[in-house]
């Protein structure tokens, strides 16, 4: 009833190509935009900033990354969490080289930066595939993490292998460190996700998108219609390492603040990520945005009712909730294999034809 | 879709509780700890936490809190995971009445994280024997506090046993000292402050890392085997500590030349390792064992009454006694904080004058039933590391207990002093803070 699209008629090739072409959704997605923008903003406070909205949008904007490429394209990693390190000490040593650049600056280099690595390691996908390509993006994981723990260079040669965020000014507004209102952060963050996640929504739906889903379906009749795998795969991984770099430097300069290699970017956050697009949905911007909300913000809510609603020991409540998470996942992944995203979609076909779904 | 209206309706529902919840009219101490009851550190995380914890509830059943003012003791779940402690810290440090009144991370990750916050939020950090080093700086970091003494004094006190083990500083000239490190901060604290030494004393110094969870040594114990170093230090923490002190024993080394930081000498550490775990040494700076007045009134007033976290026969445990003193250390500082100020409502920065200001001396020490079970502390604005004192304890694996077998050492000011100016200034440059004046 509220939701059909018979009467929108498009008269105009830009009408019938735009991002959304469903009024519905064009509303939904301003209006979600504007709640995040306009309204939020004034009811923010540390507890929501630091603690769920903004590991929420880091997470996203890596599962973007990763969703480009292994969603979109097909080639399966297991380096996130190693590429996410390269954005972080990208964007920790150029801002300890030019303090006066502008913190957007630092995160596009560190962005172009991580993009280079991960072409360089993207290199054996023109050879292997599947599984095998997961070795070898493991072996990315492995290596630089030892890398920024080992060479002093990356972390300035101090005492304990961490990396500090220094006080950073955007246009004058601190956005790092304490002293930065949650206001500030989150909306920082917010901007680049949001510009970031919409322009993937367009890449992935023209040219270089429609190439990376032919060699994900089937990478010889791709060839054969003449997309060139070296490109196509390059490309891929170049501009999702791009996203997992800016993710990472935005984990480390403004939601974390301090890192330790070992710690923060180890194989579990790679898996973290992976399991934020599969719950969510491979190739799916959506799916992205849906997974990381389930992974990240699931548990903090699991916790926030055990212990604050029905008065669960912490330790408890921390058994349980790694229980009750692994359930969740296995109940998802059943009811619908192909993620949340899927989900959303069937609801909206359903909705489509509701209250005569006959 | 009645999933999403429910779980609508349990948002709503969490985050209303605590407005109902805070209805209490009274004023409290409100006191957070970051605890890790799961995980690969559990082992050790959670006999720190019970000691914290029954403790303050001692406190508040024997006493009635402090001067009368009860304690309310929030906890936290960490897993020792930096972002989870984020998240908690979020969490606990606006609880009402109060707000935190000081800050126990238990994780040297996590320090750091909170160390530029504490300043602004206005809640002292206690990082009791962990954290940062150089916050032992009072002048740069006013809001952190690391007494009793620092990894760098015990790194110092370590060493200077060992060369009384071998006849003076003159004998360490050419001797092998390995440290098995956790691949992390915490485990890179020392490595500083050996390094100087081995420059100063002559011996051969070399770290060995272990990554994250600790589970994987062999080839760490192997290199051991086959390069036979004299002396082996160990900072370790979690299943780490029980693995190493495991595969020391499978190539027998000698484990009275196996020296671990006081975060790796615990019995959850040693028991695993049975009989040759034996002759095994750690840092110390309290005694280990249940036999103080304190214990008894902890059985009296907390486990009698089914208040206990944990189990009454583990009461004594030298991670529980650390767990203990930290919240002795804690409420003292507030005890102080009430008498300075001249208030019981006392907030956060009330309370880091409290620190700042701590004198816990032998007969405070007797009159609080923990005569003999460390030494005095006094704090002042410069100094928050306070004495820095470390003994060596021994684990004595027939009787199942651990004893000091050493005296308490004095750190070598000469060699960690200028560390600490180095580093805290360079904190100071990086973040723009101005030393105080003390």
């Amino acid at each position: 009833m509220f939701y059909r699209e018979s009467g929108q008629l498009k008269s105009s090739y830009i009408a019938d190509q735009a991002m959304f072409p469903i009024a519905q959704d064009r509303w939904f997605v301003i209006g979600v935009l504007a709640v995040a923008f306009l309204v939020a903003p004034f009811f923010i406070n540390e507890y929501w900033a630091n603690a769920i909205l903004l590991p929420f949008l880091v997470y996203a904007l890596a599962a973007l990354g990763l969703n480009i490429l292994t969603g979109y394209c097909g080639q399966v990693s297991l380096g996130t969490g190693a590429f996410m390190a390269v954005g972080a000490y990208a964007s920790f040593k150029l801002v300890g080289f030019f303090p006066e650049l502008n913190f957007l600056i630092v995160l596009a280099l560190s962005g172009v930066v991580t993009a280079a690595v991960g072409m360089i390691f993207g290199l054996p996908s023109l050879r292997i595939k599947g599984f095998y390509l997961a070795v070898a993006t493991l072996a990315a994981q492995f290596f630089l993490v030892w890398m920024f723990n080992k060479v002093g260079w990356f972390y300035d040669y101090n005492l304990t292998g961490m990396i500090t965020v220094r006080p950073i000014d955007f246009f004058g507004i601190r956005i790092t460190g304490p002293e930065a209102t949650p206001a500030a952060k989150y909306l920082f963050t917010l901007t680049v996700v949001a510009v970031l996640a919409l322009s993937a929504k367009n890449i992935v739906r023209g040219r270089i998108g429609r190439e990376w889903m032919a060699i994900r379906d089937m990478d010889i009749a791709a060839e054969l219609i003449g997309i060139r795998p070296l490109q196509a795969k390059l490309s891929a991984f170049a501009v999702s390492s791009f996203y997992v770099g800016v993710a990472g430097a935005l984990y480390f300069a403004v939601y974390l603040g301090s890192v330790e290699p070992v710690e923060a970017f180890d194989i579990n956050q790679s898996f973290y990520v992976l399991f934020i697009i599969i719950i969510g949905g491979l190739g799916s911007v959506l799916g992205a945005f849906l997974g990381a909300a389930f992974i990240v913000l699931v548990p903090i809510l699991l916790k926030n009712i055990m212990v604050g609603g029905m008065g669960f020991d912490s330790g408890m409540a921390g058994h349980v909730e790694i229980l009750l998470m692994g359930l969740l996942i296995i109940f998802f992944l059943i009811v619908e294999p192909h993620g949340l995203a899927r989900l959303w979609q069937i609801a909206k076909e359903k909705l489509r034809l509701w209250p005569f779904p006959h | 879709m009645n999933l999403r209206k429910l779980t609508g309706a349990a948002v709503a529902a969490v985050l209303a509780l605590p407005m109902f919840a805070s209805g209490a009219n009274a004023y409290e101490l409100v006191l957070p700890t970051l605890d890790y009851r799961t995980g690969p550190y559990a082992p050790n995380g959670i006999p720190v936490a019970n000691g914290y914890t029954d403790y303050l509830t001692m406190l508040n059943e024997r006493d009635g809190g402090i001067n009368g003012v009860k304690i309310k003791h929030v906890d936290c779940e960490t897993g020792y995971n930096t972002k989870k402690g984020v998240e908690c810290y979020e969490k606990v440090k606006n609880t009402p009445p109060s707000g935190a009144l000081a800050i126990q991370p238990l994780s040297t990750g996590i320090t750091y994280q909170l160390i530029p916050k504490a300043a602004v939020d206005e809640i002292p950090i206690f990082s009791m024997g962990y954290g940062r080093t150089s916050a032992a700086n009072g002048k740069v970091f006013p809001w952190v506090f690391n007494f009793p003494a620092t990894y760098w004094s015990q790194a110092t006190a370590l060493v200077q046993y060992i060369a009384d083990q071998e006849g003076g500083f003159d004998a360490l000239k050419g001797k092998k000292i390995y440290l098995v490190y956790h691949n992390s901060a915490y485990g890179k604290e020392p490595i500083r402050t050996l390094e100087a030494m081995a420059e100063k004393f002559g011996y051969e110094f070399r770290g060995l890392p272990v990554d994250h969870p600790g589970q994987e040594q062999k080839a760490t114990w192997l290199q051991i085997r086959k390069e036979k170093p004299d002396w082996v230090l160990m900072w370790g923490w979690g299943v780490m500590n029980q693995v190493a002190i495991k595969e020391a024993a499978s190539i027998r080394y000698p484990m009275d030349h196996f020296i671990g930081v006081w975060w790796s000498g615990s019995e959850n550490d040693v028991m695993p390792a049975g009989d040759a775990a034996d002759g095994y040494l750690s840092g110390a700076f309290h005694a280990p064992g249940g036999g103080f007045p304190v214990h008894d009134d902890i059985r009296k007033y907390v486990y009698d009454k089914g208040l206990g976290k944990g189990d009454r026969d583990r009461i004594g445990e030298v991670l529980y006694n650390r767990g203990m003193v930290g919240a002795m250390w804690t409420t003292e500082a507030i005890r102080k904080a009430m008498e300075i100020h001249g208030t019981k409502e006392v907030t956060g920065k009330h309370v880091r004058d409290g620190f700042e200001a701590l004198n816990v001396d032998e007969a405070r020490l007797e009159e609080l039933g923990l005569g003999g079970f460390t030494y005095p502390v006094k704090i002042t604005c410069a100094n928050h590391e306070g004495p820095g004192k470390v003994a060596v304890q021994q684990w004595d694996a027939k009787a199942k207990q651990w004893n000091i077998v050493s005296k308490f050492y004095e750190p070598l000011r000469d060699v960690t002093g200028p560390l600490i100016e180095a580093d805290s200034a360079a904190y100071a440059a990086e973040n723009n803070v101005t030393p105080r004046d003390c």
